[in-house]
């Protein structure tokens, strides 16, 4: 089993030389943290950030500078400002490569439940389900089971949709599975884990055919 | 005529109750807080507000919360709001919510004079319910795309770095968000800045909202640009 930091090093790997790369709040933003030297990326942040650096130091952070999560960051030599529409432009253009985020359902269609509890809670969608209806290759970083124990990655979601049949990765605490049309794909387990294990995390259609990998993160 | 108006109390005169009205900023970041905050001293109610955020608890437009100012919000994301919340679960106040691509450019497309806009956000969710989907096939790729109108505000309020008295305004860094597309899209748009200088002092290169845009502008007396979330490195 991964953690989230597990999570998000896999997830890194995915990431390649001269992407633009949309990453959302939670594990997505710990991504950041393992791309693989010799690799350029540029951060693209929804508030209007293209080429977003770490935190500040103690001690230097401004308020006008904050990401998408409202944390405080720097800037990286190269950035650029620009406003909401701009940034939603070349969101929907499909100018950002790839798109890195949290959900709570995903369905063996691609679809993908993230914004809402009906009755419950009510954060909104944000930016995503403007990232999900355009972006060419989105990965969603989840855990496998909710805190109740109930499988994430489902036949059909139950809660409100953010996407339709956008989804074409996920990567769990557990294992790396891609959306397909005969349902979701086993690509790779994490350490530790057997086939049998996910098969019971997961209430859609699992496909795992032949010896399925190991995981590689270092 | 002059833009200048000599306080925050001039700038917002006729901003009376049951008005619509957007807000520049993006969480606390860029928000026009002198303006909010007389506008609580002013007790108008029955706002309609149109901001991506609905601020926090005690900053922001949460103030205009807590004195259940505000009849409706619209906006893209409300999660740090616990009394938002409460009065959106209790049906005390109507909420749309909004993706955030969406809600920047029903902004822009008033901004422009256009009336409506599609777009792929919302298609198949619940967003979708009632409005109008058509099919379009754009980059050798057919697929849905919705209907979303451009918004009609009374005023716009937003926040700039530093102005000058003909209305033109740069903003600095992520402050900008929200605040170009709003000034362009207010019936009366209110600019509070942090500098207001004389013709001339700004590069008109480095304009962000040309002043034909702006109608009010004032140096607001105190910004507290509060942090929401404060997140650091070790040096």
């Amino acid at each position: 089993m991964l953690d989230k930091n597990g999570i998000a090093k896999r997830i890194a790997r995915e990431v390649k030389d001269g992407m633009y790369v949309n990453l959302g709040i939670g594990i997505p933003t710990l991504v950041a943290n393992y791309i693989p030297e010799g690799i350029h990326v540029t951060l693209q942040s929804e508030n209007g950030i293209l080429g977003m650096g770490p935190f500040p130091f103690e001690g230097e952070e401004d308020a006008d500078f904050i990401n998408a999560g409202k944390q405080t960051v720097t800037l990286l030599p190269g950035s650029s400002i620009f406003d909401s529409a701009t940034s939603f432009g070349m969101i929907r253009a499909q100018k950002v490569d790839l798109t890195i985020l949290g959900a709570m359902e995903v369905s063996e269609q691609g679809d993908i439940a993230s914004w809402k509890i009906p009755g419950k809670m009510v954060k909104g969608m944000g930016g995503a389900m403007d990232l999900v209806a355009s972006a060419k290759n989105i990965i969603v970083a989840m855990q496998h089971v909710n805190k109740a124990g109930e499988s994430k990655l489902l036949s059909k979601c139950t809660l409100p949709l953010t996407g339709v049949k956008c989804i074409k990765r996920i990567v769990t605490e557990m294992a790396v599975l891609d959306v397909t049309p005969q349902g979701f794909k086993l690509l790779e387990l994490a350490p530790g884990v057997s086939v049998e294990q996910v098969k019971n995390a997961t209430a859609g259609r699992l496909i795992a055919e032949g010896n399925i990998p190991e995981m590689k993160i270092d | 005529m002059s833009k200048i108006v000599k306080n925050v109390e001039e700038a917002i005169r006729d901003v009376n109750d049951g008005a619509t009205i957007m807000f520049g900023g993006f969480g606390l970041c860029g928000i026009p807080e002198n303006s909010i905050a007389a506008l609580v001293r002013k007790g108008v109610k029955g706002l309609t507000c149109i901001s991506n955020n609905a601020g926090v608890d005690n900053f922001g437009l949460g103030l205009l919360l807590q004195k259940h100012q505000i009849k409706k919000m619209i906006a893209s994301y409300v999660g740090e709001n616990a009394e938002f919340e409460r009065q959106m679960l209790s049906g005390e106040m109507e909420v749309e919510l909004v993706p955030q691509g969406t809600l920047a450019t029903r902004c822009m497309a008033a901004g422009y004079g256009m009336p409506a806009i599609f777009t792929p956000a919302g298609v198949g969710t619940e967003v979708a319910q009632g409005k109008e989907v058509r099919k379009f096939t754009f980059n050798g790729v057919e697929k849905e795309y919705l209907m979303e109108y451009a918004f009609d505000a009374d005023f716009a309020i937003v926040k700039a770095w530093k102005g000058d008295t003909e209305g033109n305004l740069i903003y600095r860094a992520t402050a900008r968000n929200f605040n170009p597309v709003m000034a362009m899209a207010g019936k009366i748009t209110i600019a509070e800045v942090e500098h207001l200088v004389q013709p001339g002092e700004l590069d008109p290169d480095h304009i962000h909202t040309p002043g034909i845009y702006v109608h009010r502008i004032f140096q607001g007396e105190k910004f507290e640009k509060r942090i929401e979330q404060r997140t650091v490195r070790k040096k």
